[in-house]
């Protein structure tokens, strides 16, 4: 599969990587590391540790393996990934992309719009957006539903970050998807619906063998940017009493709010490691796929 | 039939439902920018123009959107150009442990854009003297956006097929040719994508501009946004509204732009 059609060769192929990687070098892998050598030490943000930070090994990963408040910062994002990204961003824009496939015109261009709409948006505007929508005293939902004075940041701080998230973010996953099921020949559908299959036999048997591919990446980039993400602070700031205390606000909040850099420093490198574990099972799922598409395509004519 | 009609109408049922709950947010945006005592209640505005001229006074609003303008268009070219480049290399050329390496970029980025690196990123700018400038903000985000931009990208090159760059290159085509009059074209909406994300995340972006810049005058809109308070800290709900709109046109612009002229979708290659 790999064959050198435009003719670069490695001299040249390497001049088109490098500018790329030079940048990502300086500004992301070098602060990276940094960040790493900073976790090993008691570095804080004032104080005399501030100026003459010393190396205290992995005391910072046991204190924070150790405290509770991470262990329960961690189940609540795997309840937010979870959530928000694999069942709302994903389910929600897999359903619209699927809806929406045999729809033209406004219909179509509507949805897809305020869809885009919501996830184009900047972040510091949406941020206002669902403080009016939620708020307790004269909130636009509380209005509509008939509940004044409900506090839904602080009744149900991770339920609205959940949907709040799964608001934002699902335009990426239906573009992804409605790209992917255009591959996806309806003379396949056609006949299986013929056979009598159902919708989700369909999609079972049918279309998500065609689009795992997709599906993975889709899964992969969405589960990392949920993960990762700190934009439910503007909403509920991880309160009432950590609730929706997420794992990027919870170092925010022992890293700047608390001064130990150090072991803010360390708790984001137990995050990169989580995220591996992530990404590694996402990489063995897709080899898993080459490697069935390499024999049935040694059996016949490439596809 | 039957069957096709329920389908049919409860697709129809689904699509109103999403349609409201993603709309419902925006109502705010808007009204409230064109009443005259706005509250945080979405309500029929008492019609009035004063605050776009109130917000107009602001002597930092109208020059911030000229500066997440330069941020964030710089970053999105920069981002497209670099990104298409590594992008075409790697999806062309053999390079061992390429898909780890990506893997590993991602990775990093993605925990690294956050709260994590805020320190390290601040000492760097400072001693590379890019506190205070367009640039620094340029290069601090594109080096986050870059891997997720390669590895997107990387996605559609592998979908268009080489026959027309192995034709390209018989009739004696360079590298750098045929990546612009051939790749290019071919996944060009990839392209515009990528660029309005790139733009769209740094036009919203608070963390990075909000460390690299002291001087308001460079301060991007997203970060303006939140000097709008009263002296009290209660927020000024008139220009917080106000601004809101104006700040947010640009980018739905360039949407509406882009996803006209090139189509803004995920895919890449020959249409079958």
């Amino acid at each position: 599969m790999i064959t050198d059609a435009a003719g670069l060769g490695r001299a040249r192929a390497t001049a088109f990587v490098l500018p790329a990687l030079v940048l990502i070098a300086v500004f992301l892998v070098f602060p990276a590391l940094w960040t790493i050598y900073l976790g090993l030490t008691d570095y804080r943000l004032t104080g005399l540790q501030a100026a003459n930070p010393q190396v205290v090994g992995l005391d910072n990963y046991t204190s924070a393996l150790g405290d509770p408040r991470f262990l329960s910062s961690l189940w609540l994002t795997v309840a937010y990934v979870g959530g928000s990204a694999v069942i709302g961003q994903a389910g929600l824009g897999f359903a619209l992309a699927w809806v929406l496939r045999t729809r033209r015109g406004t219909v179509r261009r509507l949805v897809e719009g305020v869809v885009l709409l919501s996830w184009i948006l900047p972040s510091t505007v949406v941020g206002f957006l669902w403080f009016a929508l939620l708020d307790r005293d004269g909130g636009t939902l509380n209005a509509l539903l008939g509940t004044p004075g409900f506090a839904w940041l602080l009744d149900h701080p991770l339920l609205s970050i959940i949907v709040f998230n799964t608001w934002r973010g699902t335009a990426f996953s239906m573009m992804l998807y409605s790209a992917a099921l255009e591959n996806v020949p309806p003379s396949h559908l056609e006949t299986a619906r013929l056979a009598g299959a159902n919708v989700f036999q369909q999609l079972r048997d049918v279309v998500f063998p065609l689009i795992r591919r997709h599906v993975l990446t889709n899964l992969l980039l969405i589960s990392l940017w949920t993960f990762n993400d700190f934009t439910p602070f503007v909403l509920t700031g991880g309160g009432p009493e950590g609730r929706s205390e997420i794992l990027p606000i919870y170092v925010y909040n022992i890293a700047l709010r608390g001064g130990e850099l150090g072991l803010g420093a360390a708790v984001s490198f137990l995050i990169l490691l989580i995220n591996l574990v992530f990404a590694l099972a996402y990489l063995r799922l897709l080899r898993g796929r080459r490697r069935q598409e390499a024999t049935a395509a040694a059996g016949g004519p490439p596809a | 039939m039957i069957r096709h009609t329920v389908g049919r109408l409860v697709s129809t049922v689904f699509v109103a439902v999403v349609l409201a709950l993603f709309a419902l947010p925006m109502l705010w945006l808007a009204a409230a920018p064109f009443d005259a005592s706005p509250t945080i209640t979405t309500s029929v505005p008492e019609f009035t123009l004063a605050n776009f001229a109130a917000i107009l006074d602001n002597p930092y609003a109208l020059g911030s959107i000229g500066n997440s303008l330069i941020q964030g268009g710089g970053a999105a070219v920069l981002v497209v150009v670099l990104a298409a480049l590594a992008a075409y290399a790697l999806s062309r050329v053999s390079v061992p442990g390429r898909d780890v390496l990506l893997y590993l970029l991602l990775l990093l980025s993605s925990v690294v854009t956050g709260t994590a690196a805020m320190v390290p990123i601040f000492e760097l700018a400072t001693r590379l003297n890019l506190i205070d400038t367009h640039l620094g903000v340029i290069l601090v985000v594109s080096g986050g956006l870059l891997p997720a931009a390669i590895f997107i990208l990387k996605d559609f090159m592998d979908e268009t097929p080489t026959s027309y760059e192995e034709s390209a290159r018989v009739f004696g085509a360079s590298p750098l040719q045929i990546l612009r009059h051939i790749t290019v074209p071919l996944v060009r909406p990839g392209l515009a994508t990528i660029g309005v994300w790139a733009l769209a995340s740094v036009w919203g972006g608070f963390l990075f501009q909000f460390i690299l810049l002291r001087d308001p005058e460079k301060s991007p809109g997203s970060v303006i946004l939140y000097t709008l308070y009263t002296e009290g800290g209660a927020p000024k709900l008139d220009l917080i509204s106000t601004f809101s709109l104006l700040y947010s046109l640009p980018v739905v612009a360039m949407y509406l732009f882009v996803s006209q002229r090139y189509g803004f979708r995920f895919h890449g290659g020959i249409k079958r």
